[in-house]
């Protein structure tokens, strides 16, 4: 029992986490009609950062809030100088753009910080274990996730659904010959909106820090989850990307708690023992292959007529 | 048609070069150079069977190293198993490379566009956590190939310049495949798909069944190479399939030329080259590569090829 507990709220809380990388990679797609694999670069920076910050200032909290500004400077210079030029070109063109981004990144990386990973210690405060039902505790850090992340979920859905800005992000999705011709400043908006992009990739970077090491190529695996993610939720939908995520991160972290135990009822103890993580690994491809097959749109099309 | 322009030019002077380039290792005993333009000419293999379905097909492939590590897994496992018979490894490798295309060709080719791109990426993904989870196989480590493939006395893979000029054989053997496909009727229906797919099923075309044979055509061409590739280095691990060796055989399309015969093989020569060239400069070739990757995106419309044909017009 407390196990399941336990296992459901790492799947909540890594699903969310999920949800942050999912929501920028979405908003810039279907804004911009962007590819951007340089996306997990900027979930590695935002750790590094982070992880720079902190030990700078000597203050957990001062170094995030640093590294999330960091984060959103560093994709607005990123737009500006680089993937504005991208706007409009062939998919293909982006996906090879940013590949190399991504080298460049990677790269950088290691020149600046060196080969061998960061880590980035949490403040007393945090680490304790927190009482949830009686006679279960759960992390503090882990609750904080999950707390901020839905926050900022619920923010981000006021900011979209209810702000101008966000009634202009909508607007710039469905037409944006149209919200040009009315005067938006439609380059503006969009720099806007891939530092928000960038800012939430970085936000789930440094929240995932302190659980995992900050090392290179850390985004990489990790954007792939984003990918599946929002090809299941169906590409440029905020709602889609949300229950995916959510969907994605409980499967992936129950399928590695569960499945070995339930395997080994079924077959024998060696073969279990190396056919599971292999088939845990599997089990988010297989979903999406499944989802492809029946919805090839995904599961919430965002411009449906 | 022009009899004479300066891409046939260059082309020719690539080929003559490559067929040329034992006797000048050779002669001046740099073996260094022959195993590094082998393994070119390998991933150019790949890279031409890629174009198969990029270039030609319109079908953007994120996932194509898979087929390197199928082919390479074939020959490495039935290795292990004692079955060093090439004759038996290579249809092996073969065979699974052309059914694992049709598996998730037949999914993949349900969805289009950017779609497209990322359930190629996911499937490879997979193929990439299968492989680490043979335990049986070594796993994340890899597997050592002990001893290469086994043509019954008619070709010793163990001899550099015979595997050379053997990968040198494949390689020409596909392109000239290529270009028949490409020139005939079916090649050109999926031709025809690529530039508009509704059209083309108005007529009465069957548009998935084309695109499916192309693409487990350039599947199993590709695991050819993941098979040779097997033998080059002696080893196979995951990393053949990890997804940025998709990018990098993308790249070597792009940069040679897009939907032209000979254009990936100059992309894998210059890729592969230039990464070699700037890693003995320094230690972060990266660096210099990846912003390299974004203008030649901004600025080399159609690649090598593209401006080899400009050149010829200006």
């Amino acid at each position: 029992m407390l196990l399941v507990v336990e296992q459901f709220l790492n799947g909540l809380q890594f699903g969310l986490l999920l949800f942050l990388l999912a929501a920028g990679l979405t908003l810039v797609f279907g804004i911009m009609d962007l590819v951007n694999l340089a996306h997990g670069s900027l979930y590695m920076m935002g750790a590094y950062f982070a992880a720079t910050f902190a030990a700078w200032t000597g203050s957990f909290l001062a170094g995030a809030l640093m590294a999330l500004g960091a984060t959103l400077v560093l994709g607005i210079v990123l737009e500006m100088s680089a993937l504005r030029h991208l706007y409009g070109r062939d998919h293909l063109d982006h996906v090879l753009a940013t590949f190399g981004l991504i080298l460049f990144f990677n790269e950088a990386v290691r020149l600046i910080w060196g080969p061998a990973g960061l880590a980035l210690p949490l403040p007393a405060w945090l680490t304790v274990p927190v009482p949830i039902l009686p006679g279960i505790h759960y992390p503090a850090y882990r609750l904080a996730i999950i707390i901020v992340a839905l926050l900022v979920a619920l923010l981000l859905y006021l900011g979209v659904m209810r702000t101008r800005i966000g009634m202009l992000i909508r607007a710039g999705a469905s037409n944006r010959e149209m919200i040009g011709a009315l005067g938006i400043n439609i380059k503006l908006l969009y720099t806007l909106v891939f530092g928000l992009g960038a800012a939430l990739a970085g936000l789930a970077g440094l929240m995932q820090a302190p659980i995992l090491t900050v090392q290179i190529g850390m985004g990489e695996n990790i954007l792939i989850l984003a990918f599946v993610i929002i090809v299941i939720g169906g590409i440029g939908s905020i709602r889609g990307a949300f229950l995916a995520a959510i969907f994605v991160g409980m499967i992936d972290t129950l399928g590695r708690a569960f499945l070995p135990n339930l395997l080994r009822q079924v077959l024998s103890g060696a073969a279990a023992s190396t056919a599971a993580p292999a088939l845990s690994s599997m089990l988010i491809y297989l979903l999406m292959a499944i989802v492809l097959v029946v919805r090839p749109e995904g599961l919430f099309p965002a411009n449906r007529r | 048609m022009k009899s004479f322009t300066v891409s046939k030019a260059v082309t020719a002077l690539m080929l003559a070069g490559l067929v040329l380039l034992p006797l000048y290792s050779q002669a001046s005993g740099n073996i260094f150079i022959l195993t590094l333009f082998t393994r070119i000419i390998i991933l150019a293999l790949a890279a031409a069977s890629l174009n198969l379905i990029m270039g030609f097909g319109g079908m953007m492939s994120f996932g194509h190293a898979a087929y390197l590590g199928i082919g390479g897994y074939a020959v490495g496992m039935l290795a292990q198993e004692g079955v060093g018979s090439g004759w038996i490894q290579f249809p092996v490798a073969l065979a699974a490379s052309a059914i694992y295309a049709l598996v998730i060709g037949a999914l993949s080719l349900r969805t289009r566009g950017v779609y497209f791109i990322m359930i190629t990426l996911a499937f490879a993904q997979m193929a990439y956590y299968v492989a680490s989870g043979l335990a049986r196989y070594g796993g994340d480590d890899g597997l050592t190939v002990y001893k290469r493939s086994d043509f019954s006395g008619l070709i010793n893979l163990s001899n550099r310049t015979q595997f050379y000029y053997l990968c040198l054989a494949c390689l020409l053997g596909v392109i000239f495949l290529i270009w028949r496909i490409v020139n005939s009727r079916f090649g050109l229906v999926v031709q025809g798909l690529r530039s508009n797919e509704q059209r083309m099923q108005a007529i009465g075309f069957p548009a998935k069944r084309y695109q499916l044979v192309c693409f487990v055509i350039s599947g199993t061409m590709c695991g050819l190479a993941g098979a040779l590739l097997a033998n080059n280095t002696d080893f196979v691990s995951p990393a053949v399939m990890y997804w940025t060796r998709s990018g990098d055989l993308m790249v070597m399309v792009i940069l040679g030329g897009m939907g032209t015969l000979f254009g990936p093989v100059m992309g894998a020569v210059v890729f592969l080259l230039l990464e070699e060239f700037l890693s003995q400069i320094t230690e972060y070739w990266a660096l210099i590569m990846g912003p390299l990757l974004l203008l030649i995106v901004l600025f080399g419309r159609g690649g090598i090829m593209g401006m080899l044909g400009r050149a010829n017009r200006g």
